[in-house]
């Protein structure tokens, strides 16, 4: 007698977990509320990234189209897999002082592993990261970015 | 009554008299069988790509996500495309594959769906064939499709696909047994296996209603065993994603592909139409005995519609097991039928052979 | 070429039916090849093959400073990399004896725990994928998308951090991070009803997990399997608990324990642990002392020479960070004591008689990451 009761104990038991489960499942699908799938392409215009995503590395330029870099090397080197390659020159300053400026600041965003070692190590603060991750393109060399503008030059005070 | 004003019986036999009137009896016959046949591909290819937009619709809402919704407004045509897709695909050809077998398999499975549809009453006088063993010729004819299944693993020259196949066939044959039991339940209530007469028997009560809890048993069971027919839900072993990759349509590409998959749709479009027929009324409208005006309304409403509102309702029945539950291991799959299916079914139907005897039933 | 072999009909049944589980199938969750010996649905014997997403971690540790160490090891366990690199993090504070302030402590434990539920919610997602339930996939990564959100705001990442530097934290932690873990505590624990009700207490859940992968309580020891694999047979390993790091002496948490060892066993403790968890970040999300992020560290660190070894509970067991240094920028040598690797090992003694369904679940139970055990 026990194991007859066992049986059908054990059918109402399943049964019930299994509704249960169904109401669950069932709940969502009557409540379009719940979605939270972003329609992305839709969205583009109102989507904002935090202010802190790591979308890609950039130096930012203000408005005199004047830099902070002054190509110490720095982030070369503390970058754990080449990404960033800076190329300096040296120049003769009005005072007959010999200096080091910066000519091309090399950052390969396909190589990049997004570790931020090379904005916290930077000594003047001159590179950030920036919000864009719409980064695909179909030849791979357009990957490969110069960060400092054409024509631009080092803030003054910046040693 | 109020609904022969939707009687297709005499649109339907005044074409078969022109017909026969002005051709010759065996042109007639070929003309007639072309017309159906021709309305039930485009109708089997609607129903088809429109329930697999559907699955993924429901499935989508359950999963708090929005489900296809660019291609055509929200997302209908998606199936459309995807149907294209799998058209311009390549058919990739098995290295050691029984090369016959292989390409006969998906029409085996097709064929098998397809065959099952002339039997269906879809409101009164629209149906292919009204057969007297109507629902003994679906049973027959949809387990034809494992056939298709067995020849589809096998040929495959594929370990996974022979896993599934045979998971496939010993599934089949045993819930085969259930679907039959639970469908000869209402055969006793009913008396006949005509669908046409089943349903005209339903007009004063479904049968869900009228055969008290074990018309009720007979439903549920008949739901758990055809959802395992069709491969689908909790049991899809055949097919088990996650342990066979696809199973034993693993090797298929293409329009081949697409058979198989358009299939598993329309088995299931099948056997909801059967359950809605069988027991829920088919065609029929919802009468309350008593109630005039009410039920004056309901036949206002035409049997088409009642027949699809109630199919797609168990369909979406189905859609919802698929969606919530984890699939079933093929042993226990085994043990869910033969310990608790198959007995409660068989005194299911000798509680019913009893109220039919003492004439309890309405 | 076919080779067609002849065998003697008494000899067909000791036939061999071979299965490339992997390296791309859908339950593997990654390129983990198990070579799966069959008769019928019964599996006889796992054979793994490791190495297919093998990058020489240990290798690259060895060209790299201590700081550029960090970034690689999020690349090992990915849905834990805060506690991986935790591991690194401890090693060289305590290699340098240095004191960090309590500050670091404090949301160093925090974004820990935090990535241990979104790792559990994750794995409970694909366990529930692997058993056939779609739809908790879903629900799972819906719930895990608040923690990475969460991440996203403070530190810019989603899955690979590299937020943890050795001496403290990278930058502070935005200002609305506390609201926001507080906010997702609320939701989490309204969600995970949600999740009891779909699959904890399922009648086919139960079935396909209870007395499914028995191991025994020896087994898991001899093995080496800890976490919460280990956990769920009975053997208290929880290194929080021995080897008390962080702020962990300072809360109070229960060690999650079961006895079945079965495949349900380490489900449910793993659903218990995201409540843990979750108690743990409560008790500490209002208390964060206030303070530096970071203490000041030489830009180039050079342990002293010697052997090192630092372990940390990673949300799928102990991670071990072995390191000699002979005093130089780079370390000598380094060696992750990774848990997926030592987990992997029992899969096939206790997937042996069992179904190829079976096998599935148990390797979803064991919570493989593949990246972990190739490194």
């Amino acid at each position: 007698m026990n194991s007859i009761y066992k049986y059908f104990a054990d059918i109402f038991r399943g049964a019930k977990s299994l509704l249960i489960g169904m109401s669950v499942t069932g709940g969502y699908f009557f409540s379009p509320r719940a979605i939270v799938t972003q329609q992305y392409p839709e969205n583009r215009k109102t989507l904002k990234m935090f202010d802190r995503f790591k979308g890609e590395v950039l130096m930012p330029h203000d408005t005199n189209n004047q830099h902070r870099c002054t190509g110490c090397g720095i982030c070369e080197v503390n970058c754990p897999n080449g990404t960033i390659e800076v190329i300096s020159d040296r120049i003769e300053t009005p005072e007959g002082k010999k200096k080091r400026i910066l000519d091309k600041h090399i950052y390969h965003l396909s190589m990049c592993s997004f570790c931020s070692l090379c904005i916290k190590t930077c000594p003047s603060d001159a590179l950030e990261w920036g919000q864009i991750f719409e980064h695909a393109v179909f030849d791979r060399a357009k990957l490969t970015k110069i960060l400092n503008k054409p024509g631009s030059s080092i803030i003054k005070d910046i040693d | 009554m109020a609904f022969n004003i939707y009687d297709f019986t005499t649109f339907t036999q005044s074409i078969d008299k022109a017909l026969y009137e002005w051709l010759p009896p065996f042109w007639a016959l070929v003309v007639e069988m072309t017309i159906i046949g021709l309305v039930f591909l485009i109708f089997y290819a609607v129903v088809g790509l429109f329930l697999v937009y559907a699955e993924r619709k429901v499935c989508a809402f359950m999963q708090n996500r929005v489900g296809p919704n660019r291609v055509g407004p929200y997302g209908v045509f998606q199936t459309i495309a995807d149907f294209i897709k799998l058209l311009m695909k390549e058919l990739v050809y098995i290295k050691n594959s029984d090369k016959l077998l292989f390409n006969i398999a998906p029409f085996i499975v097709i064929i098998a769906s397809f065959m099952a549809i002339a039997a269906i009453p879809f409101a009164k006088g629209l149906h292919a064939i009204d057969f007297d063993i109507g629902i003994m010729y679906v049973v027959a004819v949809t387990s034809l499709g494992v056939v298709g299944v067995l020849l589809a693993g096998w040929s495959s020259n594929n370990k996974y696909s022979l896993i599934g196949a045979m998971r496939s066939g010993a599934q089949i044959i045993s819930y085969e047994l259930s679907v039959g039991l639970s469908l000869l339940t209402i055969i006793v209530l009913a008396g006949t296996m005509q669908f046409s007469q089943i349903v005209e028997m339903q007009s004063t009560g479904w049968f869900i209603f009228k055969g008290h809890i074990p018309a009720f048993i007979a439903f549920v069971i008949f739901l758990i065993a055809s959802t395992a027919e069709t491969n689908r839900g909790p049991f899809d072993l055949a097919e088990a994603e996650s342990e066979l990759t696809a199973g034993f349509h693993t090797e298929y590409s293409g329009i081949k592909f697409a058979f198989f998959f358009l299939a598993e749709y329309m088995n299931m479009f099948i056997v909801a139409s059967i359950a809605a027929t069988v027991f829920l009324g088919g065609w029929m409208p919802f009468h309350i005995y008593g109630w005039e005006g009410f039920n004056h309304i309901m036949d206002f409403i035409p049997p088409f519609v009642w027949y699809a509102g109630k199919t797609a309702f168990i369909i979406w029945m189905m859609m919802w097991f698929k969606w919530t539950f984890p699939r079933l291991r093929i042993d226990q799959l085994l043990t869910l039928e033969w310990k608790y299916l198959l007995p409660i079914n068989l005194v299911n139907i000798l509680i019913m052979a009893l109220i039919v005897l003492m004439g309890w039933h309405f | 070429m076919k080779e067609v072999v002849n065998l003697p009909v008494d000899s067909i049944e000791r036939e061999e039916y071979h299965i490339n589980m992997g390296p791309q199938h859908p339950s593997t969750h990654g390129v983990l090849r198990l070579v799966v010996t069959l008769q019928g649905e019964i599996v006889k014997k796992v054979q793994p093959h490791c190495g297919y997403i093998h990058r020489g971690i240990e290798k690259m540790c060895e060209k790299d400073t201590y700081q550029q160490i960090i970034h690689l090891t999020d690349r090992m366990d990915y849905l834990s990399a805060h506690i991986n690199n935790h591991a690194v993090c401890l090693l060289v504070e305590g290699a340098l004896q240095v004191e960090v302030p309590e500050r670091v402590v404090y949301i160093r434990t925090i974004l820990d725990e935090l990535n241990r539920i979104a790792s559990h919610q994750l794995w409970w997602s694909s366990f529930g994928m692997d058993l056939g339930g779609l739809t908790c996939f879903f629900y799972g990564l819906r719930d895990r998308e608040k923690i990475l959100d969460i991440f996203e705001e403070s530190f810019g990442s989603r899955l690979l951090h590299s937020y943890y530097l050795p001496g403290g934290l990278m930058q502070d932690i935005h200002p609305n991070f506390q609201n926001r873990v507080k906010e997702f505590i609320k939701y989490n624990r309204r969600k995970i009803k949600d999740y009891d009700r779909i699959l904890s207490g399922n009648i086919i859940f139960l079935e396909r997990s209870q007395d499914v992968g028995v191991m025994s309580k020896e087994l898991a020891i001899n093995y080496g399997v800890n976490g919460p694999s280990g956990r769920g047979s009975g053997w208290a390993c929880d290194i929080r608990k021995k080897y008390p790091y962080a702020a962990y002496e300072k809360v109070e948490f229960n060690e999650v324990l079961r006895t079945e060892g079965d495949t349900y066993a380490r489900y449910m403790v793993r659903m218990q642990e995201i409540r843990e968890s979750m108690n743990i970040i409560e008790q500490l999300i209002d208390n964060i002392p206030e303070g530096d992020f970071s203490v000041k560290m030489k830009p180039i660190i050079k342990l002293p020479a010697g052997e090192y070894y630092q372990r940390v509970e990673s949300a799928r067991g102990e991670l071990g960070v072995y390191c000699i240094s002979d005093g130089n920028k780079t370390p000598f040598r380094m060696k992750f004591r990774t848990p997926s690797f030592v987990n992997l090992g029992v899969l096939d003694t206790i997937s042996r008689e069992m179904k190829i369904a079976d096998l599935v679940a148990i390797g979803a139970s064991l919570d493989l990451v593949i990246p972990d055990i190739d490194r």
